[in-house]
């Protein structure tokens, strides 16, 4: 096995592999905690969604489907938070409204582009050992940005999430920030639509952080351990994905489960161990 | 005694919902304030337009240039506590930091002496056990001190109190007033409470809100008066008590 994986990365796709998987958790790992924190898994998801109506618009115009899925998934954004707060339309109907009339569209878009679009699959599942060398580039920009603003703003994103109305009463830019978290997201989202898919990206931006969250219940430490147990998970994925030679997307989602499960039960056995050595005490 | 906020022929609400309708109001420092009213009359609507978090739609709200405000801190706010997500991941200390108001240059305070400044206000609401929590693993007793704590640590020039006794027991609820009391010689205090047994011998004035605002300008309902109005405490206490009554009372006071 260890050779085998020595001898991989003399493999420029497998070497691209492992370093989208790192940027990928990096910048998964760190929006992921603030979604999950913020329960915005289901607006994540109408984004992600949606965004394949951009890359359906792209191949039928014929320009990058990358630009059309960012366009969509930042209109679709700023349109299920505009919808929510303005109107009296629900934020959960307005998601599915625009979690489906993407899918559509793309499909729509799809079926009128003349010709067979081979790359289709791409976009559904992601594929991660096919990445271009500027999908890295644009991934490594991202993963710098998104450092770069949680380490600045950190506490001001932290006060915000919490409770955006008493942020308010500090005088901290509420509408700011949340704007500027919901493109991150957009972002975050459309540069791992290559590498994960659009039907299993959400997986990224949850997993690895509710593993996160069963040993810290700090938002500091559930990003640092998010892009950890992220890194774990798609690396490890990876590797299986390659000696059973079965799709690496769904490989690493199957191990991000597995790692969740075994933690979770780690940490039930550390509660029963606890408890058990405290009543021993009382005695 | 100098004005603090002054609140003139205000109108609020959501949308087609006109939840205020003409409010006057107008907030000393010293003040104490305890504001009544049923669910849904608008109180907490009327302390959220008043901190300017929701824009009225008729009426003005004037806050006074102050010289004792260093830090541009006004409000220390508790909001009402089934606002707040306790499955967020924040540690209780964090949460209190967050009352802070960031400032520039030589005023600017570290992470290590605003973590101190935490512990001590801690301390003071009487949860320095509560330091190392998150917020997850809080009652609700101990998060309204946190809360509170979070409110007082930037020393507003008027605490904003959102019904502070909910899921408070006996014990806290008697320290809870006692320290209100003292730091209202510091603050002005504004305070929403079903409570009015245990508030009126706190408060020094009282407000109802029902959709409109009636002042009744002193803290004496006590049940002898409430009972003449045929009025029981205990009606109060649950919020259903008719405004009606209130606007006789501060006609009677007046006649004084
Ligand atoms: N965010 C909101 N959107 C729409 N209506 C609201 C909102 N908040 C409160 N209301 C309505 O405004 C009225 C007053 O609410 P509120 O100020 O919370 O009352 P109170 O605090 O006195 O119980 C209620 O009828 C309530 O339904
Ligand atoms: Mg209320």
């Amino acid at each position: 096995m260890e050779n085998d994986v020595l001898g991989l990365l003399q493999y420029d796709f497998f070497r691209n592999a492992l370093l989208a998987a790192f940027l990928s958790s990096i910048v998964c790992g760190i929006i992921g905690t603030y979604i999950v924190s913020r329960r915005l898994v289901f607006i994540s998801g109408g984004i992600t969604h949606s965004s394949f109506g951009g890359i359906g618009l792209a191949y039928f115009m014929g320009f990058n489907p990358i630009i059309g899925a960012l366009i969509f998934s930042l209109l679709s954004a700023f349109g299920i938070e505009f919808l929510s707060k303005r109107s009296d339309l629900r934020e959960d109907s307005a998601i599915g409204m625009i979690w489906t009339i993407g899918m559509a569209l793309g499909i729509i878009f799809i079926a009128a582009t003349p010709g067979y679009s081979p790359n289709l699959m791409t976009y559904l599942f992601g594929s991660i050992l096919t990445v271009a060398s500027y999908d890295l580039i644009a991934m490594l920009v991202l993963a710098i940005v998104v450092i770069f603003i949680f380490v600045f703003f950190y506490r001001t994103i932290l006060y915000v999430a919490f409770d955006d109305e008493y942020a308010r009463t500090r005088r901290l830019p509420v509408d700011f920030i949340n704007y500027l978290m919901l493109s991150l997201i957009s972002f975050a989202i459309v540069l791992n639509i290559r590498i994960v898919g659009v039907i299993l990206l959400i997986s990224f931006l949850t997993i690895p952080q509710v593993t996160a969250n069963i040993f810290t219940k700090e938002f500091k430490g559930m990003l640092v351990l998010s892009v950890i147990f992220a890194l774990l998970g798609s690396v490890v994925g990876l590797l299986v994905s390659y000696r059973f030679n079965i799709p690496s997307g769904p490989s690493i989602i199957c191990v991000f489960v597995l790692v969740f499960l075994l933690s979770k039960l780690l940490r039930y056995l550390a509660v029963g161990l606890s408890l058990r050595r405290q009543m021993k005490n009382s005695l | 005694m100098s004005k603090i906020i002054e609140i003139f022929s205000l109108s609020a609400g959501y949308g087609d919902d006109l939840v205020l309708k003409d409010v006057n109001l107008t907030v000393n420092d010293n003040d104490f304030i305890g504001v009544i009213g049923p669910n849904g009359g608008g109180k907490t609507t009327l302390l959220k337009v008043m901190m300017g978090l929701i824009k009225p739609y008729s009426g003005t709200i004037t806050i006074s240039k102050s010289s004792k405000r260093k830090n541009g801190n006004v409000f220390g706010y508790l909001p009402q506590i089934t606002k707040i997500d306790k499955k967020f991941p924040i540690s209780v200390l964090d949460v209190v930091i967050s009352g802070i108001i960031p400032q520039t240059g030589e005023n600017q305070i570290t992470t290590k002496e605003a973590k101190l400044k935490a512990r001590s206000l801690l301390e003071r609401v009487g949860g320095e056990h509560l330091c190392e929590k998150i917020v997850g693993d809080l009652s609700g007793g101990q998060m309204q001190r946190v809360l509170l704590a979070r409110a007082i640590i930037s020393l507003p020039e008027l605490l904003v109190l959102d019904e502070p006794d909910t899921f408070v027991d006996n014990n806290f609820e008697r320290d809870l007033y006692e320290l209100l009391k003292e730091l209202n010689k510091e603050m002005a205090i504004i305070m929403v409470s079903h409570d009015l047994g245990t508030i009126s011998s706190y408060v020094k004035t009282i407000a109802c809100v029902n959709r409109g605002l009636h002042y009744h300008h002193s803290n004496a309902i006590t049940e002898k008066v409430l009972e003449s109005y045929n009025c029981p405490i205990d009606l109060i206490a649950h919020g259903d008590l008719p405004h009606r009554v209130l606007k006789e009372h501060e006609h009677v006071n007046h006649g004084e």
